[in-house]
């Protein structure tokens, strides 16, 4: 048997998985607000409690808060992107995808470019609504003065973080999907998955001050070093090293996508 | 050469045999049709062939590619058209089509140009930009046909393309596959269980029961050995001994037997359905239908057997399953009492194996 990478990763198939998503999501505009909701009041309400900067790293806490809420808006949607498989069982046009002469490779791959460019917008959207609030980028060197130079790198790369964040629960929604039969087991996984995710990764408050058992869950979370890059790229102070995050994050990334392209594969249709 | 080659594929779910050793071939440019009741593993056996599930044992070739080994071949020279409804309804018609010929692979030309002509082809050129959840089941299923020929396939996969649908649109769709066939001369695998829609559509039909294929053959031809026509016989059972033989079971039963011995009689036996269960008597006759009946009758007035109606008509594939089976194929609507028997002698079947 003869298999090319052409026959492996199928740009064009991708792009049109791609485009599928993003025709979608933008059509059904009211699932993009109501996902927006939850993170928007989590921010606005929060933001209200009056914590002493001294406790949470001497920063502002909307400052602090705010890349966590980032943090908890791309886990929540691309998810909810990766579980969108079941979706598509269900009202049977993953039929119609696994029919079409496309590798399972360049389906996955489609799938996760698509729920990324949602997840991203998501996240970027966030990231705008917390100025009104009293957000400030400060960039990435900690402490000092704010320079445009600063900020600049520290939006760039905190891109690059939301990418590698969304890449990580993308794949881990697909791989939930592909064992899960119907939309019953969504919610199990939302409860007991994805909620723990979001309070053990410090987005609300510093992982000091979890009890030490806890500090052992948060730190085998990969959204604890998403949510500390996020901070130290936007405002500068984070727990970990820069490149710790990345190595994180990356390594979560790598698996969780094998992991779902793998049981996505052995599916039967 | 023949599009499709089966040889003992097999399918287990759990132990149970889905599809059991199934052996066919399907010709170049044919329509051939898989009859069957509900769960005679039909929809499995398509499967299979359009390479979504892996054979348990046995092996098939579609266009001389090995379903298993070469799935991406097979998957480029065939059209699927599955028994649910596979569209996104949040797409419109058009973008359906799109998503599907670029999935295909199709330049930007030839997808313009497919997609006017399949969707001019089942009538909703008018309907390309509205959304697919604003569909009629029957447009629906229309799109899916044209979305199925849409990439021009080699072999056309139509899972129960009519199940649910009014009888007009079922004719307009069997028509149009009709017409597909001997225009782009595509090769169409149907699978149903109307006995209507394999007389008209195909050109062979295989015959399915309980992962079995137990009859093949041209329409005509399986038809041919119910014998040439089937004279249904109402026994009056009134005329005498009415409280010994209640309904005339017995008095059917005796000319069934009598009926019989008469040389151009192919079959004779009791038919029970409804409410005059039991006495009636379905005979298949060879030769000319219509000589037999003044035989038959003078039969039974020689045996002082009382008729109270009877009637002629050609043998049909129903005729073929009964004769094979000893039942009826149709479906007496879901989830009822007769769908419980049905599954648990399914399941009975399959467990003896």
């Amino acid at each position: 048997m003869k298999t090319k990478l052409a026959d492996v990763i199928n740009p064009s198939a991708i792009y049109t998985l791609w485009l599928r998503e993003t025709i979608r999501f933008f059509r059904l505009r009211s699932r993009v607000l109501g996902s927006l909701g939850m993170p928007l009041f989590f921010l606005a309400f929060l933001a209200l409690l009056p914590v002493e900067p001294s406790s949470v790293h001497g920063l502002r806490y909307i400052d602090f808060l705010a890349p966590g809420i980032i943090g908890m808006t791309l886990l929540f949607s691309s998810t909810f992107a990766g579980l969108s498989v079941i979706w598509d069982k269900e009202f049977g046009f993953l039929r119609e995808i696994m029919v079409a002469p496309v590798s399972r490779v360049s389906i996955i791959l489609g799938r996760i470019a698509g729920g990324m460019t949602t997840s991203m917008f998501q996240g970027i959207l966030m990231l705008l609504a917390a100025f009104p609030m009293g957000f400030r980028i400060r960039g990435l060197p900690s402490g000092g003065e704010a320079t445009t130079l600063a900020i600049l790198i520290g939006v760039l790369l905190s891109v690059l973080f939301m990418i590698l964040i969304s890449a990580t629960f993308i794949g881990m929604g697909v791989a939930f999907a592909s064992k899960l039969k119907d939309m019953s087991g969504y919610s199990l996984v939302m409860n007991f998955l994805v909620f723990p995710i979001f309070f053990l990764s410090g987005a609300l408050f510093p992982l000091d001050d979890f009890p030490r058992w806890m500090r052992m869950l948060a730190y085998a979370d990969p959204l604890t070093y998403g949510v500390d890059a996020l901070r130290r790229c936007l405002v500068g102070v984070g727990e970990f090293p820069l490149l710790l995050d990345f190595a994180a994050l990356a390594l979560s990334g790598a698996v969780t996508v094998w992991l779902g392209a793998y049981l996505f594969e052995r599916a039967e249709g | 050469m023949d599009a499709i080659v089966a040889e003992r594929l097999t399918k287990c779910f759990n132990g149970l045999k889905a599809v059991d050793s199934v052996t066919f071939r399907v010709r170049e440019g044919e329509i051939f049709g898989l009859l069957g009741p509900n769960g005679a593993g039909k929809t499995t056996l398509l499967k299979m062939l359009a390479t979504l599930l892996k054979p348990t044992s046995g092996s098939a070739r579609v266009c001389g590619y090995d379903v298993v080994s070469d799935a991406d071949e097979v998957r480029r020279r065939i059209g699927v058209v599955f028994q649910e409804p596979t569209l996104d309804i949040k797409l419109t018609a058009f973008e359906n089509l799109d998503f599907h010929a670029r999935m295909y692979g199709m330049g930007k030309e030839e997808r313009r140009r497919r997609i006017r002509e399949v969707l001019r082809l089942v009538g909703l050129e008018d309907k390309a930009d509205v959304l697919v959840e604003n569909f009629s089941g029957g447009m629906q299923r229309r799109l899916e046909i044209a979305r199925g020929l849409l990439h021009s396939p080699e072999v056309l996969f139509l899972d129960e393309p009519t199940l649910g649908l009014d009888v007009q649109t079922r004719k307009s769709i069997w028509e149009y596959i009709k017409e597909r066939n001997e225009e782009e001369g595509v090769t169409v695998v149907v699978t149903t269980h109307y006995m209507e829609e394999a007389e008209f559509l195909c050109d062979r039909v295989a015959i399915m029961d309980f992962g079995k294929v137990i009859a093949a053959g041209t329409p005509e031809s399986l038809k041919a050995s119910c014998g040439s026509a089937v004279i249904t016989i109402a026994v009056d059972g009134s005329a005498q001994s009415r409280s010994r033989n209640q309904d005339g079971v017995a008095e059917a039963e005796r000319l069934a037997a009598i009926l019989s011995e008469l040389e151009f009689v192919e079959e004779a036996g009791v038919r029970g359905c409804g409410r005059g269960r039991g006495s009636v008597v379905e005979v298949n006759v060879r030769g000319s239908g219509e000589t037999c009946i003044p035989e038959l009758v003078l039969a039974a007035a020689k045996a002082g057997i009382g008729i109270k109606s009877l009637s002629f008509r050609k043998p049909t594939l129903e005729d073929v399953f009964l004769k094979l089976t000893g039942r009826e194929i149709r479906d007496e609507g879901e989830g009822g009492f007769k769908d419980f028997v049905r599954w648990t002698h399914v399941l009975w079947h399959r467990r003896r194996r």
